[in-house]
């Protein structure tokens, strides 16, 4: 086990230095930052001076190696556009996106795997093939559409909902919260359907597939010829055995439901990373965008990591494999 | 003589499907007394499987039973619901599977599945269960039981899975075991083991053995009785040294016929000329007529049905009054 726990976070950390390696290539192909940043009237030893202060004066693998440095400290230099710190900047919004992320994945699981569950046990009854038909739709309808449909229905004609902004946050520290004022969760609940309605259909056709091929399996039939009753083979033999595939795909998508909320931030004006990327590029702030690229990638690497030893957790064969 | 163990009268199985219906069994006809082994043997597709699931009320649905009866320690089986027949499967009979390393589920202790077993059909607390597992797995062979009841499937060989296996159709001290070609999916050097294990556990405690198999040794070695089968049909039944030494149905001695030595096994029966019909093409009157070397018009024309001869019985008109 703690072989197997050194192979892969050195894994982990050779892909976050090849990420790494990535984002600090666009500062160098994104031309002199120098020049986006100052106007005419700039003084050439003002130039030089924030230069210097950017670090682009010195030979590139000196460049590089504190560009790492500094990112493993979080550091991740000054915003182009603000001139303030980009890791304040990313934690401000960090928050907004984590809590809707986790509220998504939460609610996709709550509500897909049952789906999945039933829709294989009473397959061919006619309210599984209506469900499975409503997932159809709901895989094909883009996910800014289904925002907007929300916003349509929920606020505007009914309004009952906020169609934009997160409400009153708590502020803890640095981490804001809106799960603790009303306002905070109204305004949680569209961009959470919104958000999760694609998981929740990639979750349930998961679980219905595993869930079939579990079914077939001899050790489910053996189990009915031992007299175990069939609720107990389905929520204890075959569903355990499902749960490693869908342990794995929540925590990869994660990542993507990170890279997805940036629509879903951007229908609802969700104040997030999301938002705050795509006002990046609209200015070519580099340092932000490359931030955001090292973080979510970051996010990625990491849950990818805990996947890996959750399974050898799970799964008693791939524990004995790895030790 | 004391009531068998299992009698099964006249069994038919269906599957309707979309082209028709196709009867997968059709007039089966076994008994098992209390203690004994009944070796059931016959080509692939035979249907000796499905008279095992038959019994066991596991037929996959729209497959079902739509005619016979089937009689477990003299109460009538065949007509009980899925939530009854729980309650039957691993109290009252105990199965084997072909294959074990699929058998068991991979993620749970052989303790736990042991344990889940027994207790499900054993009012013992768990203290007793986990005793119980541990004394079963010693009694199915396995050397270390009180460390090896919680290792995983995985950390068994394939005969040490197959002794698991056994230990769980044990564990609910059923008066029946139906065994699934419990041999065909491990080492030679291993077989033998396992029939012998099977053998003297049917000895010790009782218990009654439906065994299929392909391998006719195993069947002179193990099995107090041998059955028959072909194309969903019972075609001959009786005490192995008979039946062995001197079959009665035409099939039957097809099937001594293809083996030179017995021990092998009889998955190629090149010796009988022709394949078994598809079971939704048939023959009228008896089932083996095209391939019969004795075929006479009253084997087209009605079929026969299972009749005494000698220590057995079986359905041919060659010992029934003639072929003409
Ligand atoms: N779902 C089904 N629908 C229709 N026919 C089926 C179905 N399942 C099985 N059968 C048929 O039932 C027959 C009996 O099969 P069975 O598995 O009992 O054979 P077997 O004697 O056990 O053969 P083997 O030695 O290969 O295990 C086969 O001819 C098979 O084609
Ligand atoms: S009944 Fe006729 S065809 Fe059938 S096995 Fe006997 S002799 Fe052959
Ligand atoms: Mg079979």
């Amino acid at each position: 086990m703690i072989v197997f726990l050194i192979k892969r976070l050195s894994n982990a950390a050779l892909v976050m230095l090849a990420v790494a390696l990535m984002a600090f290539m666009i500062f160098r192909f994104a031309g002199d930052p120098v020049e986006l940043m100052v106007n005419e009237q700039t003084t050439q030893e003002q130039r030089q001076e924030l230069r210097e202060r950017l670090g682009i004066d010195q030979p590139v693998l000196m460049q590089f190696a504190r560009f790492v440095g500094n990112a493993v400290q979080g550091d991740f230099g000054i915003s182009y556009r603000n001139q303030e710190s980009v890791m304040s900047l990313i934690a401000e919004r960090f928050p907004a996106t984590f809590e809707l992320v986790i509220l998504a994945t939460i609610l996709s699981l709550v509500v897909g795997v049952p789906l999945g569950v039933i829709t294989a046990i009473y397959r061919g009854r006619w309210f599984s093939e209506a469900v499975q038909f409503a997932s159809i739709i709901g895989v094909s309808l883009p996910s800014f559409v289904i925002g907007i449909l929300l916003i349509l229905g929920f606020s505007v004609s009914l309004g009952w909902l906020p169609a934009f902004g997160r409400g009153e946050v708590v502020q803890f520290g640095w981490w804001s919260t809106g799960l603790l004022t009303h306002s905070g969760r109204m305004a949680l609940i569209l961009p959470t359907v919104a958000l999760s309605l694609y998981q929740i259909t990639l979750v349930m056709r998961l679980v219905r597939a595993e869930m079939l091929e579990t079914l077939r399996s001899d050790f489910v039939k053996f189990a009915r010829a031992r007299g175990v009753p069939a609720w107990r083979i389905h929520y204890r033999h075959a569903l355990r055995n499902c749960l490693m595939p869908v342990v794995t795909m929540t925590a990869m998508n994660i990542g993507a439901l990170i890279a997805f909320a940036l629509v879903t931030e951007t229908v609802f004006q969700w104040p997030g990373m999301g938002l705050l990327f795509i006002q990046a590029i609209t200015f070519v702030d580099i340092p932000v965008m490359a931030a955001y690229l090292v973080i979510v990638s970051f996010i990625f690497v990491t849950l990818n990591t805990l996947v890996d030893i959750t399974y050898a957790l799970i799964d008693p064969r791939l524990r004995d494999a790895t030790t | 003589m004391p009531d068998p163990v299992l009698e099964v009268r006249d069994l038919r199985v269906q599957f309707p499907g979309r082209h028709g219906t196709v009867t997968a069994l059709d007039g089966v006809s076994l008994h098992l007394n209390a203690g004994e082994i009944l070796g059931v043997v016959g080509e692939s597709g035979a249907g000796k499987s499905m008279t095992g699931l038959a019994v066991q009320g596991l037929l996959e649905p729209p497959g079902h039973i739509a005619g016979g009866e089937v009689w477990l320690n003299g109460r009538r089986i065949d007509q009980l619901s899925n939530r009854q027949m729980e309650k039957i499967r691993g109290r009252e009979i105990g199965a084997i599977f072909q294959d074990p390393l699929t058998s068991l589920n991979p993620l749970f202790s052989v303790g736990s599945q042991l344990e889940e077993t027994i207790r499900l059909h054993l009012d013992m607390t768990r203290a007793e269960a986990r005793a119980r597992a541990i004394d079963l797995l010693r009694q199915v062979g396995i050397p270390g039981p009180k460390e090896r009841i919680d290792h995983y499937p995985h950390q068994f060989s394939g005969g040490m899975r197959q002794r698991v296996v056994i230990a769980l159709a044990l564990a609910g001290e059923p008066k029946l075991i139906i065994a699934d070609e419990p041999t065909t999916a491990l080492d030679v050097s291993i077989q033998a083991q396992i029939i012998a294990l099977l053998r003297r556990l049917c000895d010790d405690l009782g218990t009654s053995v439906m065994l299929v198999t392909h391998d006719l040794g195993v069947i002179a070695e193990a099995a107090d009785r041998i059955a028959v089968m072909y194309a969903g049909r019972m075609v001959e039944i009786g005490p192995v040294r008979e039946v062995l030494r001197q079959p009665t149905h035409p099939y039957t001695r097809g099937l001594m016929d293809s083996i030179p030595a017995l021990g092998r096994r009889v998955a190629h029966l090149t010796q009988i000329d022709g394949s078994m019909p598809r079971l939704d093409a048939i023959p009228d009157g008896c089932a083996f007529n095209p391939r019969c070397a004795h075929v006479g018009p009253r084997c087209r024309r009605a079929r026969p049905a299972l009749m005494p001869t000698g220590a057995g019985q079986n359905a041919c008109w060659l010992t029934h009054g003639g072929v003409a």
